[in-house]
Formats: structure tokens, C-alpha cells, sequence
């Protein structure tokens, strides 16, 4: 028995419950604000209809007094849902250290996921419950969002750049996988599923889904086919910075400054190499923009991640 | 274009007066806004790849663009003066000014399209040839200095003009002080959205 | 009618040059008046065939290109042709002058300037449409607007570019007129709220529409030269759009609003035979929203990929924001306490603003919230939001204004009946359009969805069926206004005993206002004193 109506979407997340918790809550305010307003403002305009006789004798002129006061107590009432709600935002900013990495590529006009593991899907997102689940997330053309609402999250997805998102899901089931930002023409059909569930089914899934080899050996052979080992390897003749390890490492730059070998700065690398040279080398290193896809890009910053000092 | 006789709706001319200068300094604030987007965006390449833009810089012209400085300040040296010279009834001296004014705008004209030649034919222009790029700052870069250099040489062409039509009417006796002081703060304007410009694009070099 | 009494403005000249070669800020407010009905009329259209496809999740009206479109041409025509000229272009253009004792704005041919400005924006925009229109929204998002999208993108930029000039140049001639035209007696704290809240507008018209210049020339020689300044493939960013596009569209959305916030207090105080309460606070609360409007573009960006601690400031600020607009609605609250309160149309349209605005004011608080934004933003929440504040506060305030002012811009009565009934309808109709959709865009409904899941359907068809009785309401007064140009009954100079310099002159008032200049010696709302009789 389902109404034909959905009074309140389902919440998939302790994150999820507090916004509506929140929403709830300020709502309450909100209520409490408004109707006094309207209350007294039906109750003045009968009481004092035109044509009606009763004392109008000295009306107030105004008063700073009461102006304060009904200016600031609303507004300190709504700073504590302000409190409330940017603690909440920041918690959204900072995933755990030990959170599954999903990689997210969004394009006009799907969504295409790529677990650690190797398992790869298409408009679909499956997840473990109770699992801290980090997405990093970039696009291959126009701005996208990925929304989830059962979640009560959405990131916009950026093309050049990794934007991220996580969450822990505790409910299991299937939930609405929508893109939230307009990207034309089939941006209202560019939707999916996530999939919530428990983490020894994932577990079957993952290993089902990534027949064809985890996220780091995808990246290992394109690594070789599109002659990176040529320059980035100890037996290479081209003096260019060796990657064993690299990643996570502080990186000296040619300008001075100090980077951070992340994500962002491994997948600039290969896609606008002469942006941030490593220092002491020179910006000899072409770029692979109109060569490889984002979905390709994941793959090879997953294999820079995952060779330590003694490999390559 | 009037001529100071008292027109609707004002009742004294001087508050008719003050009016008008008035009118012309709200929308050269709306000037300043529009190249307010402009300088907002140079702000945030420059914050965001400081040595990067620096290097940029340099392969700007600076002799030209410091020539071009000097042509534009005096330019409007001549326009401050015109406009005193018409405060005193000095018709004709305003003229010659306001010609001589253009004049210089012209040579600024001549040498900014210099510079531009120079680039394109260093492959230095995006859009139409940009063999010469390097890389992605630069590209933006020189896309910043096209687009704010460019809108700065519309706004210029449009003061030339005011400025030409104005003598002309100083010539035949037919221009109010108001009127030059109005057309002479919007060369100015121009002179000053040139004055934050150099500095910006031309003056980041490393030292 | 008296053949000896002087020509009123409307008979000041019968031929099509003297209405198109008018230097008569009245005149020129008839001509916008015109032009911006025509425009809502072509923005309605476009939302008809919204929410007619919109009652079936399946596209079946119109293809996905289709419905792109015709979003598009609703947000752009409803922004910039409607919503932006609407109230100060016809009510301030008329009323500014008569309100502060002028014979006509500061520059009067700048003022028709400005319309055919206006109005050559407006036709290169039925050009855009009549050759297929353009699908990026009303927002120009890049790399979709600079790359991607197909359509015709530079003309629309180019059309909205021209309207933002004769925003420009309206806003110049608005304040250089309260500032230099104030007759003897009119000092800043005798002005009507009307004139304070568009002399603010102004400052906004003035400051902030060269930025959306400067953002749309970039986003066309984007397009067309391909510089590469949003496109990250060649080192651009495209938040860069966002923050230089919101920075003015913001600030635009008070352009939007304080005309409307200035016609309300004219309402309220009219209605009410009663001065408004605390007229400093109302008066100063217009220029507090223009300034810190200006502070809290980045509340559209808290998911874009801004810094977390910018996007803790803007939150903060948009909550300071909405102050100002809480201590408006509270003194006309306070200004009804013993009032004369008329329930006459204009009335009835204030209430229905004040009802709307609040709505819409504290859902923008939520909004602000951000991690109840985080789920929101790019719903049917915002959409709803910004329609109580838009159609249900501003759309409400003109036409508020409309029947207010009708007898003195036109000189008859309208049948005061029927305008309560469009109020009511209006107000029926508009909620069951719109509440709806703050439930749809909690449930998840992302906005600009032409095909959505089936559980989504049955508030969508409540809120179509709500359209059409907004649409209904909206058609009514067409039909008794126009009316009452040939059958109604002809005005005196102050049909309402209100208080005001416009309601000095006759209805409707002759070409240069005023025969001798007027001598302010009141205050604003200087109503008699009441008898206890009403």
C-alpha cells in the first residue's frame, strides 16, 4: 500500500535524519515568527476597519526600542541554527581518514563510478552501509552535480577539477542518484541508482563486478601504452621526477613553492604539465589533454598511488 | 546635446548645472564597476599563480606601454586645461586643446595597436593566433590583457569622438563650460582606468 | 469635462510621434507599461508550457531541447524584461517626479532612451526566439553557455547586455532627480518610502549592472573567439562565471524587490489614513538590503566548489540580509494599529504581499542554512522560494500599484469589486502553484527537470492546476482595466483621501506636473488626525 503521494522522502544516513531534524526544527521558527505577523495583522485590519468606531487616539510614532528588539531576537534566535548548520556543512568537508574512495566521472549525460577494486559501473552507485564511502568526483565537459537525496547531499561535479563528497549510509536499499546542476539537453534524464548494502554483499559484489582487474592494473597498462615508463622510469634516459612514492609526498616546485602530491596535483600533471613543474626539471613533459579521458586519468593517478619506493 | 540655456524640468540653472556633472559621475561609477570585474579577475590569477603571472609580464611591451602612459596623462593635462579655459570664456583655446587632446589619444591608439601587431605576430593571441602560448596562465593571462586593454581602447574611441565633436562645437561658439567639464571627466576616466591597468598587467614583472 | 481646463498629458498630443518622441516621464512610464506587459505576457506563455508538460512525468508536449528552451526564454524574458523594468520603470518613471514636487525627471531624453534601449533588447530577444532559442538557462552556467551549448547564446547575451544599459541609464536618471529636483520644503526625511526605496534600487541599477556587462561580453568572446577564460581545458575556471554572474544577479534580485517593498508602504499607509510606523528604520532598512545585498552572491555557490569559509561568511551575512526586511514587514504590521484600514483592491494586494514575501523571505533563511542548502539548492525549493518573493511579492506589488495609481495615471475608476476577486484569485492561485513545490524539492525534485519519477506526479499536477488559476487572476484585471479606460467612471484628483504630492494634481495630471512649484511644509503620510469614528 503506497500513497500516490510521498509525505517525507526516506533518510539513508545519521546525517540525513539531522537535516531533517534541522529543517524541522527552523521550520518551527519560522512559524513562530510568521504567525504573529499575520495573526495580528488580520486582527488590526477588522479591529480598526475603516468606518468602525473605536479609539485611534495617539498612535505611536515608532520606537527604537522596539525596533531593536524585533530586529535582533529573530536574528539571535536564527543564529543558533546557524551554529547548527555550519557545524553540520564543515562535518560534510572532512571524511575519515580511512573512507572507501569511489572515483566519480560524470559526462553528458551519465554517471560512471570506479571502485578501488577494480569494479566499474554506469549510472549506478553501489555502497557498503556503514562504511565511511568518500566520492571524488570530476567531469568530463560541462558542470554536473551529483545529488543524492535519500542522503541529503549533492556536490557540483567540475570539469578540471576533483570536487568530494561522503557519507555513511545506514539503511539499505535503493535510493534516487540524480544530477542537480543543467547541462542540457538530457540533464533531467541523467539519473541512476544507490545502492546501499550490507557490507559482505558488497564485498561478493566488488569482486563479481572487477573481473577485469582493480582501478591501479588498469592504470598500470595504460602506463605503458602511452609510453609514461618511457620517461618515468629508473632506466630511462629523460631526466624526469620518479613516482615511486610520490604520492602524498610534499613536491618542491620549479617557482618555490611546496605542493602536495594529491589527487588534484597528479591528475594537473598529466593534463597541463607545465603548470606546476617539479623543481630541477625541466617542463619538457607533453600533455595527454586530447589523449586520455578523465575515466583514464582515475585510473593512472590510482597506479601512482600505488607504487611505493622499491617498484618501477 | 545642450548648449547651457535653462531647459525642462529645472527651475535655476546652476542646480541645472550641478545636475548634469552629477549624471556624469554616477555613470562613470558605473564605469569603474564594469572594469571592476575585470581588475577582480586579474586579482585572482595573480593571487593564484603570482610568479607564473609575473613571468607573463615581462613579455609585455613595457617601453611602449610606459610611452603610452605619458600620452595619456598628458592628454589629459591638455583636457584639464581646455576645461579652465573655458571656465574663462576661452572658446577657442579649448578647441585646440580638445584637438590636441585627441590627438594624443591617437598616438596612444597607434601604439597600443603596435603592441597588439607585435603579439599577434609573436603568436601571443588567443583566439586568433596563439602559437606562442606556452601554457594555460598565459593563455588566461594575455586573455585578460586583450579583453581589459581592448574595452579600455572602446572607451578611448568613444572619448576621441566627444572630444573631436566638442571642439568642433567650441569652434563654432556653441559649447557651455558644463558641457567640456562633463566630456573632460570621462577622459579622465579613461586616463585612470589606464592608470590601474599599467600597473597591473605591465608592472608585475619580478624586479 | 471642462473645455477651459488645460490638457492632462494623456491629451497633450494624439499623434504616434508625440507618444514616440515623448520627452514626458509619463508618457514614458505608459510606454514601458506597454512594453513590459507584453513581455510578461510572452514570459507566461513560455510558463504555461512548462507547467503543461510538466502535469505528465513523460515528455510529451515537448522534447527535452524543447522544454530546455522554453525554461530559458521564461527566466531571461521574466528577469530582465519583466521583473527589473516592471515597477520602477512604470511606477517610479510616473510617480518620482509628482512624489518630491519635480516637472519631470533630471534627463528626460535619456529617460526615452532608455525605453527604446529597452525595447531593442526586447526585440533581439523575440529574435532569439522565433530562431530557436537558447537552452542554458537563464543563468549562462559555463562551459555550457561558452562551449557546449547550441542556440542562439551570443544573441541572447547581446539582448540582455542592451537591457542592462537601459538599466544603467534609468538608474542614473533616478538618483541625480531625488537628489537635485526635490522641491522647496522636500528634505530627505518628508520623501515617501516609495522614493527611498528606489533611490536604493538605483544604487544597485548603477553599481551592479556593468559587472553583468563585463561577465556576458566575456561569455560571448568566449563563444565566438574561443579565449579560453572559463573553459578548463585551456586553463580557465568556471567558477570564475559564477562568482563575477552572481555577484551582479544577486544585488539583482533587490532590484526586483525594493521597488515592490516601496509600493507597499505607499499601500499600507494609504490604506490605512495613518503615517507608518518608525519611518527612519524603514527608510534606512531600503539602503541596508542594497549594501549588504551586495555581500552574499556566494550563498548561490555553496555546493559549486567554493571554500568552506567563505561559504560560512556568506551564510552568515544572508542571514543579516533578511533584517532589514523583517523590520519593514513589522512597522506596516505596527502601522495598522489604529488605522483606518480600507479593504479596498490595493489593500487587499499588500496583504497578499506581505503573506508571500514572508513565506518566501524565511525559506530564503533556510536556504541560507547551509547544510539544509546542501540538499535543496538546484531543487524545486529554490524555485518555489524565489517565486513567493518574485511573482508572489513583486508580480503582487504591481499589481498592487497598478490599481493603486490606475485613476491617477489614467484618470477612471476601476470596478473596485472585481479587483478583489483578482486579488483573491491571485492569492489562491499562486499558493497552490507554488507550495507544492518546496515539498517536491525537499523530496528531491532537482529543478529544471523535464521528465521526473511517477511518485513526483500528483504535486506537479496540483501545482499546474494552481497556474491556472494564477493565470486566470492574472487575465482578470486585463479585462475590467481596459474596461474602465472607456466605461468607468472618471477620477477626481484624490479618489482615496490619500496623502502624497502626486495626489495634488489632477487625475490624470497635466504635462508638467505642477502649475506652480509646490512648498513641502509635512512630513511623509502627514494624515489628518482620526476622529474615533474611522
Amino acid at each position: 500500500m503506497s500513497l500516490p503521494i510521498t509525505l517525507w522522502p526516506t533518510a539513508a544516513s545519521a546525517h540525513a535524519r539531522h537535516i531533517d531534524w534541522l529543517i524541522g526544527a527552523f521550520g518551527v521558527l519560522v512559524w513562530l515568527l510568521a504567525l504573529p505577523v499575520f495573526l495580528v495583522s488580520l486582527y488590526f485590519m477588522i479591529r480598526y476597519r475603516r468606518g468602525r468606531a473605536i479609539d485611534r487616539q495617539h498612535a505611536p510614532r515608532g520606537s527604537v526600542l522596539i525596533e531593536t528588539s524585533w530586529a535582533a531576537i529573530p536574528f539571535l534566535l536564527v543564529l543558533v541554527f546557524y551554529v547548527w548548520s555550519t557545524t553540520l556543512f564543515f562535518n560534510l568537508q572532512s571524511p575519515p581518514q580511512d573512507a572507501l574512495t569511489i572515483n566519480v566521472v560524470a559526462k553528458q549525460w551519465m554517471w560512471k563510478a570506479q571502485h578501488p577494486g577494480g569494479a566499474a559501473e554506469i549510472d549506478a552507485l553501489h555502497v557498503p552501509a556503514h562504511t565511511p564511502v568518500k566520492l571524488v568526483m570530476t567531469s568530463q565537459d560541462v558542470i554536473h552535480s551529483l545529488y543524492l537525496p535519500a542522503l541529503r547531499i549533492k556536490k557540483d561535479v567540475l570539469p578540471g577539477r576533483y570536487t568530494m563528497l561522503w557519507f555513511q549510509a545506514d539503511r539499505l536499499g535503493s535510493y534516487a542518484l540524480r544530477c542537480a546542476e543543467f547541462c542540457g539537453t538530457d540533464h533531467s534524464a541523467m539519473t541512476g541508482k544507490l545502492v546501499v548494502m550490507s557490507p559482505g554483499d558488497y564485498a561478493k559484489w566488488q569482486q563479481q563486478a572487477s573481473l577485469d582487474g582493480s582501478l591501479a592494473a588498469k592504470g598500470a597498462v595504460l602506463f605503458r601504452k602511452f609510453g609514461c615508463s618511457g620517461c618515468h622510469s629508473s632506466g630511462s634516459s629523460v631526466h624526469a621526477p620518479p613516482l615511486a612514492g610520490l604520492y602524498g609526498s610534499p613536491v618542491p616546485l620549479a617557482d618555490g613553492r611546496m605542493v602536495s602530491a594529491d589527487d588534484q596535483y597528479i591528475h594537473d600533471s598529466i593534463l597541463q604539465p607545465n603548470r606546476d613543474v617539479a623543481a630541477g626539471y625541466a617542463p619538457i613533459m607533453p600533455t595527454f589533454d586530447n589523449v586520455l579521458d578523465e575515466t583514464q586519468v582515475t585510473q593512472l593517478v590510482a597506479y601512482v598511488k600505488s607504487i611505493g619506493r622499491e617498484e618501477q | 546635446m545642450s548648449n547651457s540655456a535653462l531647459h525642462e524640468p529645472f527651475h535655476d540653472l546652476a542646480r541645472q548645472h550641478e545636475t548634469d556633472r552629477f549624471g556624469m559621475l554616477l555613470f562613470l561609477a558605473s564605469e569603474v564597476m564594469l572594469f571592476g570585474g575585470i581588475f577582480a579577475a586579474a586579482l585572482g590569477l595573480r593571487m593564484a599563480e603570482p610568479d607564473a603571472f609575473a613571468a607573463y609580464s615581462q613579455k609585455l611591451h613595457l617601453w611602449l606601454g610606459t610611452a603610452n602612459t605619458g600620452v595619456l596623462l598628458t592628454s589629459s593635462l591638455l583636457v584639464a586645461l581646455g576645461v579652465e579655459a573655458a571656465r574663462k570664456g576661452r572658446y577657442r583655446h579649448l578647441g585646440w586643446l580638445f584637438i590636441a587632446a585627441a590627438l594624443l589619444g591617437l598616438v596612444f591608439a597607434g601604439i597600443k595597436g603596435t603592441e597588439y601587431w607585435l603579439e599577434y605576430r609573436a603568436g601571443l593571441m588567443p583566439g586568433v593566433d596563439a602559437s606562442g602560448i606556452e601554457d594555460r596562465t598565459q593563455r588566461l593571462f594575455m586573455n585578460l590583457y586583450f579583453v581589459s586593454t581592448g574595452l579600455h581602447a572602446i572607451h578611448l574611441s568613444v572619448g576621441l569622438i566627444l572630444l573631436v565633436a566638442l571642439a568642433g562645437r567650441a569652434c563654432a561658439g556653441r559649447l557651455g563650460h558644463v558641457m567640456a567639464a562633463n566630456v573632460g571627466l570621462y577622459w579622465h576616466l579613461v586616463d585612470v582606468v589606464w592608470i590601474f591597468l599599467f600597473p597591473t598587467l605591465y608592472l608585475a614583472r619580478p624586479v | 469635462m471642462n473645455r477651459a481646463a488645460p490638457p492632462n498629458y494623456l491629451e497633450a498630443g494624439y499623434t504616434l510621434k508625440s507618444w514616440l518622441l515623448t520627452t514626458d516621464h509619463k508618457r514614458i512610464a505608459v510606454l514601458y507599461l506597454l512594453g513590459i506587459s507584453f513581455f510578461f505576457a510572452v514570459g507566461a506563455i513560455a510558463a504555461a508550457l512548462i507547467r503543461l508538460d510538466l502535469v505528465t512525468p513523460a515528455p510529451d508536449l515537448l522534447t527535452n531541447e524543447g522544454y530546455n528552451r522554453a525554461f530559458s526564454l521564461h527566466g531571461i524574458v521574466m528577469v530582465w524584461f519583466f521583473l527589473i523594468p516592471s515597477i520602477p520603470n512604470t511606477f517610479g518613471n510616473f510617480l518620482i517626479p509628482l512624489m518630491i514636487g519635480a516637472r519631470d525627471l533630471a534627463f528626460p531624453r535619456l529617460n526615452l532612451a532608455s525605453w527604446y534601449i529597452y525595447m531593442t533588447g526586447g526585440l533581439l530577444t523575440l529574435f532569439v526566439v522565433v530562431t530557436g532559442g537558447v537552452d542554458t538557462g537563464w543563468t549562462f552556467y559555463t562551459p555550457l553557455s561558452s562551449i557546449y551549448a547550441n542556440g542562439n547564446v551570443v544573441a541572447a547575451l547581446t539582448a540582455v547586455l542592451i537591457s542592462g544599459f537601459s538599466s544603467i541609464l534609468t538608474g542614473i536618471n533616478f538618483i541625480a532627480t531625488i537628489h537635485k529636483l526635490r522641491a522647496p520644503g522636500m528634505t530627505w526625511g518628508r520623501l515617501p518610502l516609495f522614493v527611498w526605496s528606489h533611490y536604493a534600487t538605483s544604487l544597485i541599477l548603477v553599481l551592479a549592472t556593468p559587472v553583468l556587462a563585463i561577465t556576458l561580453l566575456l561569455v560571448a568572446a568566449e563563444r565566438v573567439l574561443g579565449l579560453g577564460i572559463f573553459d578548463p581545458r585551456l586553463g580557465g575556471d568556471p567558477i570564475l562565471f559564477q562568482h563575477l554572474f552572481w555577484f551582479y544577479s544577486h544585488p539583482a534580485v533587490y532590484i526586483m524587490i525594493l521597488p515592490a517593498i516601496g509600493v507597499v508602504s505607499e499601500l499600507v499607509t494609504a490604506s490605512a489614513h495613518k503615517r507608518i510606523f518608525g519611518y527612519w528604520f524603514v527608510a534606512y532598512a531600503s539602503l541596508a538590503i542594497a549594501a549588504i545585498g551586495f555581500l552574499v552572491w556566494g550563498h548561490h555557490m555553496f555546493v559549486a566548489g567554493q571554500s568552506i569559509y567563505a561559504s560560512a561568511a556568506f551564510s552568515f551575512l544572508s542571514i543579516a540580509v533578511a533584517v532589514p526586511s523583517a523590520i519593514k514587514v513589522y512597522n506596516w504590521t505596527a502601522t495598522l494599529y489604529k488605522g483606518s484600514i480600507s479593504w479596498d483592491a490595493p489593500m487587499l494586494f499588500a496583504c497578499g504581499f506581505i503573506g508571500l514575501f514572508v513565506a518566501g523571505g524565511l525559506t530564503g533563511l533556510m536556504l541560507a542554512m547551509l547544510a539544509i542548502d546542501v540538499h535543496v539548492t538546484d531543487t524545486y525549493f529554490v524555485v518555489a522560494h524565489f517565486h513567493y518573493i518574485m511573482v508572489g511579492g513583486a508580480v503582487t506589488a504591481f499589481f498592487g500599484a497598478l490599481h493603486f495609481w490606475w485613476p491617477k495615471i489614467t484618470g477612471r475608476l476601476y470596478p473596485e469589486a472585481w479587483g478583489r476577486v483578482a486579488a483573491l484569485l491571485i492569492f489562491v492561485g499562486f499558493n497552490l502553484t507554488f507550495f507544492p513545490q518546496f515539498m517536491l524539492g525537499y523530496q528531491g525534485m532537482p529543478r529544471r527537470y523535464h521528465v521526473y519519477p511517477e511518485s513526483f506526479q500528483v504535486l506537479n499536477v496540483l501545482s499546474s492546476a494552481g497556474a491556472s488559476i494564477l493565470g486566470a487572476g492574472y487575465l482578470l484585471p486585463l479585462g475590467y482595466l481596459l474596461w474602465s479606460l472607456f466605461k468607468g467612471a472618471r477620477a477626481g484628483p484624490n479618489p482615496r483621501e490619500a496623502v502624497g504630492l502626486e495626489w495634488t494634481t489632477s487625475s490624470p495630471p497635466p504635462p508638467h506636473n505642477f502649475t506652480t512649484q509646490p512648498i513641502v511644509t509635512h512630513e511623509a503620510y502627514d494624515y489628518p488626525p482620526p476622529g474615533n469614528e474611522g
